[in-house]
């Protein structure tokens, strides 16, 4: 990694001194470092979507800006809608960045390859993980990303939160909601091969939440055939 | 792979015909590639490649081809101990002819045969070229676009087009905007793409690793229905849009895929890897991520070897099937349009996944 794409820019590094903050990165995705910072003694962190620089410059920051947007009003929206979701703190569209409430505990993906999950943990986070998604269905939220990186284990009670709405738009056809949850299922299924029954809970409990299960899931399983059968033809 | 003495190495024919390019190749269980030749059916301006007009192609071809391939290579059919054919996935009637020609060489001098799966085989040519063990794919071409990662005896696929292939839709854009499919109609936006100066922005379908690519098209074809000829934006333009726009996506689901399983390198297999454009970005994305792109040339160029549909990476990928045990009897040696990647049990790759995933990482927030 290039010491220039870590550095915080002179702006962030300011206000990362005002508060608290560490300079390091706690940590870096693939488009955004992740700082802990102190924001009114509430403990925070501060996401900072970066440039790619593979892409068009005009391209970049027309998606970091909408995705910076998407972000921050879902999460406000997803925890209205009774979702467990970062609570946001504060926006700084200039600087790209986003001050939330600092979630204590691992991604899912860890919990799940830590090999300490029991059957019992699994229905638990597949009750939990079905009941959010289709809460944010129900309120017309589609989340995007849906994977087991963007799901997190909270260390005081270890219940399931849904993080990183960058790609989240709103929609309540049937075909953008069955998408999600291919996602979904794609990334239990590629990343997680033996504890795809996670899944199967998922679906359970989304069709119990859900008021429009139906259309969803009749949606869901042409888009999955759609997957299967389609013709490898050029 | 341990090379040894030649007449100890057991050596594989490779048919190859499931989309437009009919390929035989030679290749020896040290890795050696002894021959490896090709053709492609390259259909009029506007038009696409259709399944029976390619079977005849390929019909017409396929005994040439092997000739020359053994003559190249030196060695006649007793010195082959294993035929291997492209079982799927792709078009139903090129594949049938070219597995036709594998079963009757086959019976003529009673060999075994193998049924090998055309994606696994573009991932083990690249391993076995490049020497890179364990990246994550991205699989970029005609028929298929995926992204690609070992875990767990398959080759799982974290990302894909949940609609048409990059590819395909390359090669339909390039028919509205009547390039030519000599040598690829790919090849062509490339050039185009290289002249263009005006963005036009169209639609950005990622879905988690996922891509959606045909409301592109649709997007860019009915701008250039519209648009083309008044003067303000040139077929050039909107070839270097959308492709900088597709590949931007491919790159990105690409990335994804490698923060969620923890690796740092990748290739990329498929024509569509052909691309400069395609193989900058990955290498820019690869490089700030601390990892490499593999299987540039010392011109920085993909290899044609893994890149474009050949024998012998289906000579090579039925050698490792037939030497793990594996044969295909000649009554299942059917083909199948359809057949996915994951759909292979690796034999012949370590359990895996657990290089990577024993280090984790941070949880991001």
């Amino acid at each position: 990694m290039t010491t220039e794409t870590c550095a915080p820019t002179p702006a962030l590094l300011a206000l990362l001194r005002a508060c608290d903050g560490s300079i390091e990165p706690r940590s870096q995705g693939a488009e955004a470092r992740v700082y802990d910072v102190q924001l009114s003694g509430v403990e925070c962190v501060a996401k900072q979507r970066f440039a790619k620089t593979y892409r068009l410059r005009e391209l970049d920051e027309r998606l970091t800006r909408s995705r910076l947007s998407a972000e921050a009003r879902t999460m406000v929206r997803a925890r209205k809608l009774g979702v467990l979701a970062p609570h946001v703190v504060h926006v700084d569209a200039k600087e790209s960045c986003v001050y939330m409430e600092r979630i204590r505990g691992c991604a899912l993906k860890e919990a799940l390859r830590s090999g300490e999950t029991t059957r019992e943990d699994l229905r638990r986070f597949g009750e939990e993980i079905g009941v959010a998604v289709a809460k944010l269905h129900d309120g017309g939220i589609i989340h995007g990303d849906l994977t087991t990186s963007n799901l997190m284990v909270r260390d005081e009670d270890g219940r399931v939160v849904v993080i990183d709405f960058g790609l989240s738009y709103p929609s309540k056809l049937p075909e953008d909601k069955g998408v999600d949850l291919y996602v979904l299922e794609r990334a239990i299924t590629a990343a997680h091969p033996s504890q795809t029954v996670l899944f199967d809970d998922i679906l359970a409990a989304y069709k119990k939440t859900s008021q429009m299960w139906c259309s969803t899931l009749n949606r869901f399983a042409e888009v999955r055939a759609r997957g299967r059968k389609r013709s490898m033809v050029g | 792979m341990a090379p040894s003495d030649e007449r100890a190495c057991t050596r594989a024919l490779g048919l190859e015909g499931s989309a437009n390019k009919i390929g035989v190749g030679v290749v020896r269980s040290d890795g050696t590639i002894e021959s490896n030749p090709r053709e492609t059916y390259v259909t009029p301006p506007g038009s696409g490649f259709l399944p029976n007009d390619t079977a005849r192609h390929h019909r017409a071809r396929v005994v040439d081809l092997v000739r020359k391939a053994l003559r190249e290579a030196g060695v006649t059919m007793g010195e082959i101990d294993v035929v291997a054919y492209t079982r799927g996935p792709g078009m139903g009637a090129p594949l049938t002819a070219v597995a036709a020609c594998a079963r009757t060489l086959a019976g003529l001098y009673d060999k075994p045969m193998v049924g090998v799966n055309h994606c696994v085989a573009h991932i083990e040519m690249g391993r076995l070229v490049t020497g890179c063990d364990d990246p994550v794919i991205l699989y970029a071409s005609g028929g298929n676009t995926q992204v690609i990662a070992y875990n767990e005896r398959r080759y799982r696929i974290f990302g894909e087009t949940i609609d048409i292939a990059v590819g395909n839709m390359l090669d339909r854009f390039a028919r509205v905007c009547g390039l030519s499919n000599d040598p690829a109609p790919g090849y062509n936006i490339e050039q185009e793409a290289k002249k263009g100066k005006k963005f036009v922005e169209g639609p950005y379908g990622v879905k988690g690793m996922d891509v959606n690519l045909s409301g592109i098209l649709t997007f860019y074809k009915t701008y250039a229905e519209e648009n083309l000829g008044k003067g303000e934006v040139t077929v050039a333009d909107l070839c270097f849009s959308m492709q900088e726009t597709v590949f931007s996506m491919l790159v990105e689901i690409t990335e994804r895929a490698m923060a969620h399983v923890n690796a740092k390198d990748v290739m990329i297999v498929g024509g569509v890897g052909c691309n400069l454009r395609l193989q900058e970005m990955m290498a820019i994305m690869a490089r700030e991520r601390g990892g490499k792109l593999y299987g540039l040339d010392e011109n920085g160029r993909m290899d044609d070897r893994f890149c474009i549909d050949n024998g012998a990476m289906i000579a090579h990928t039925g050698l490792i099937q037939y030497l793990n045990g594996e044969t295909t009897p000649i009554e299942e040696t059917e083909c199948t349009q359809r057949f996915r990647t994951d759909e292979v049990l690796v034999t012949w790759r370590d359990k895996a996944g657990t290089k990577r995933t024993a280090e984790g990482s941070p949880a991001a927030s």
